[in-house]
């Protein structure tokens, strides 16, 4: 009975239009390229380009020395081919000599792609209340609103600017968080890192407008290696948005990037993410591999960090998005919603620890996984012996569409003192044909039932985002999810 | 429409799931203000019966025709039977976790707006037209901001069928075994609002395995449903003949 109702409903299904991912156009554009392969030369050649300090070459050759020395994490429950290092190319840039200050400036061609992806890089951001930094390929191509911030003393610019123009920030804090042998991918890109996000909050400061990157891969055979810094000084405040594509190629691309948060005391940051990278075809050829290393530090007391994201790209998503609880009575929170279709994998969820006093943290995962695809919660929650009077909740949701795909749950808890609470809640669900039946019967159709269906259950998540991302956010998970139900 | 055309006619209907024939030759006409009552012993066929009327994908139709307003409706997906006035009240209503009833609801109501070519309603609009239904079956507004059917009683359940039933303005309802777990009370309530709801424009089939539902609700005429195929028709005396003897006299 369920073989047959489900070929049926299939049938059904795949009348309604199947979205195509609407960003997988290429660029073409003159471009800066190191050649392909990795070696202390290319590492030297980046550091060249990009004019930087001894500090910067020595952080670079470190790493890269710690990488050779490392290999890949295997206990990730991800198959996927060996990649070759070797075989991508490691600094790729649009062929413009010098950092633009007036967006008139900027090559016309890429101000239309940035069109198409329906980013606007012109004023009239302003009405939505984001300052943006665009990343392409290894390069920051254009901030707005620099004046604007300044104005408040908010530093928010590209990471190689801020390379030079506040080296005392960058020493101070690069690889703080994240040190430089965290683990293999964060080394890779210790060594090898082309551009990022720098914002620094000062102290006292709520931030005025939501900052935001939007990072795209043109090239076929870049990786694409971004740093994130930022700072919130005592008693600021800030909201951070990222935003990713990717053309479409049947070649996988490598994104691996770190992020790296600071609060001090009272300070609190809120980091979202849409997360969209191209995730290959139906067939599961094609995608960008995405290995990812966030991680904040609540550094000061009563300072808050709050993660959340929307993961539905990538063929593959390696990411943890952490927080390391150091400030007495700091807060950590993880909210996530991954989505996986065809033959995505993922594997994501978050990493806690309490190291001061009453800090708390909340952990909100929900999972759809449709078609072939592996959806993977992994989530750490560490309470130190010092962390008197911690709290966590976790909660970890799954939801399964169809009879082919696969959702795990691998959560870890290790608490070293007595009087912590841990809650830790989880479920699994289905969008079975009886619930589309049920729909379909009240005169409502099958792709709004779906919408209606995962909306309810990522509500959680969704009201944590901004609002414009939210919309996005939701319209973006019905997308993805057409033609999978059945 | 004039009164008193058939509404539904089912002409010799053979329905089989993974080559399993459940409903064998099936006839059955319906006219515009009349009330069915369909009874009939466990695995008779008439679950299925109505749900291939709602047009479930699980059932294929080897042969037969089921003509709704003189059309035939054996190509139209379950939305478009539903848009043309085909009401379905389930026999377990399914929980829909996350989604609110007034959601739900309305976005039922607005599918069938649409279909139309009429405006669709706000949620504002949406509340004023819901909470006079909500009378209807004695239901509290408060139900509105709850989960489609988690957690709730079988009654509430059931009366939200008949709530979407009247707020969908259906022209044939199918009820399956609406008066199954409820109190007396709650059977009141229901049979009060489907006796209001009924008029000579439409049509009802009540499924059900109790005369019980039938001192509430008084229909034209009385069918059982074995072994796939309605093998008596009578009037309500019928379901009384039926209480006394059980199934097994008509078998003789």
């Amino acid at each position: 009975m369920i073989n047959q109702s489900n070929k049926v409903l299939n049938t059904n299904i795949t009348k309604l239009v199947n979205q195509d991912y609407p960003y997988g156009f290429s660029t073409t554009i003159e471009k800066d390229i190191i050649e392909k392969g990795l070696n202390e030369k290319t590492i030297r050649l980046i550091s060249q380009k990009k004019k930087e300090t001894s500090f910067l070459l020595d952080f670079r050759l470190k790493a890269y020395k710690k990488w050779k020395q490392m290999t890949e994490p295997e206990w990730a429950y991800l198959k996927f081919p060996q990649i070759d290092f070797q075989d991508i190319i490691y600094y790729s840039a649009p062929k413009s000599q010098k950092k633009l200050k007036d967006l008139n400036e900027v090559d016309p061609e890429l101000l239309r792609t940035f069109e198409k992806l329906g980013i606007s890089l012109t004023e009239q951001k302003r009405l939505a209340n984001v300052a943006i930094d665009v990343v392409f390929d290894s390069i920051s191509i254009a901030t707005t609103f620099q004046d604007e911030l300044s104005k408040y003393g908010v530093i928010f610019s590209s990471i190689s600017e801020a390379m030079i123009e506040y080296p005392d920030l960058i020493e101070k804090y690069l690889g703080s968080v994240v040190p430089i042998g965290d683990n293999y991918f964060s080394a890779l890109n210790s060594a090898v890192f082309t551009d990022g996000s720098f914002c620094y909050i000062p102290e006292g400061i709520i931030c005025p407008l939501d900052l935001s990157t939007y990072f795209r891969i043109n090239d076929q055979q870049s990786g694409q290696f971004e740093r994130t810094l930022i700072i919130s000084e005592k008693n600021s405040k800030v909201n951070y948005l990222e935003g990713c594509t990717a053309p479409q190629y049947d070649t996988n691309q490598l994104h691996a990037a770190v992020v790296e948060l600071i609060a001090l005391e009272n300070a609190s940051i809120k980091y979202s993410t849409v997360q969209n990278w191209y995730s290959g075809n139906e067939f599961g050829k094609g995608g960008v591999y995405n290995f990812v290393t966030k991680r904040g530090l609540c550094a000061g007391s009563n300072s808050k960090i709050s993660w959340t994201q929307v993961e539905t790209g990538s063929s593959i998503t390696w990411k943890y998005p952490s927080c390391l609880l150091v400030g007495d009575n700091s807060q950590g929170e993880f909210y996530s919603v991954a989505l996986t279709n065809n033959y995505q994998q993922a594997d994501t969820g978050t990493k806690m620890t309490h190291i001061g006093k009453n800090t708390r943290s909340r952990i909100i995962s929900k999972g759809i996984s449709a078609g072939k695809s592996k959806n993977s919660y992994r989530g750490s929650v560490n309470v130190t012996n010092k962390a008197l009077g911690a709290r966590n909740y976790s909660q970890c949701d799954s939801l399964l569409i169809g009879n082919l795909s696969n959702a795990n749950t691998f959560p870890f808890i290790s608490v070293q003192n007595s009087t912590t609470k841990i809650e830790h809640e989880a479920s699994t669900s289905k969008i079975g044909e009886e619930q589309i039946f049920y729909f379909l019967q009240r005169g409502i159709c099958l792709e709004k039932a779906v919408e209606l269906m995962i909306s309810g259950f990522c509500r959680e998540i969704f009201t944590k985002l901004p609002l414009e991302f939210a919309a996005e956010a939701d319209k973006l998970l019905s997308l993805k999810l057409e033609g999978s139900v059945g | 429409m004039t009164l008193n055309s058939p509404i539904l006619e089912i002409k010799d209907l053979q329905v089989s799931i993974n080559d399993n024939e459940i409903l064998k030759n099936l006839n059955l006409k319906i006219n515009r203000g009349e009330i069915h009552a369909i009874m009939g012993p466990n695995g008779s066929g008439k679950s299925t019966f109505s749900k291939v009327l709602a047009g479930h994908p699980a059932y294929s139709i080897s042969q037969g025709d089921i003509l709704f307003k003189g059309l035939s409706i054996l190509d139209l997906d379950p939305e478009e039977r539903s848009h043309l006035g085909i009401f379905l009240a389930f026999q377990y209503p399914i929980e829909i976790p996350g989604v609110s009833n007034e959601d739900f609801l309305r976005l039922a109501y607005n599918s069938k707006q649409k279909f139309y070519n009429k405006p669709e309603v706000d949620p504002l609009q949406f509340l004023t037209i819901i909470n006079d239904k909500l009378k209807l079956v004695n239901m509290s507004p408060l139900f509105l901001s709850r989960n489609v059917n988690e957690g709730f009683s079988g009654g509430e359940k059931k009366r939200n069928e008949i709530l979407q039933m009247i707020l969908l303005d259906s022209e044939l309802s199918i009820l399956d075994e609406t008066d199954s777990g409820l109190d007396i009370d709650a059977l009141k309530v229901i049979s009060d609002g489907i006796n209001n709801f009924m008029s000579p424009e439409k049509s009802i089939i009540l499924i059900t395995h109790y005369q019980r539902l039938l001192d509430y609700i008084s229909p034209n005429y009385v069918h059982v449903m074995q072994g796939g195929k309605i093998v008596k028709t009578g009037s309500a005396e019928l379901a009384k003949e039926l209480e006394d003897k059980g199934y097994e006299w008509l078998q003789s």
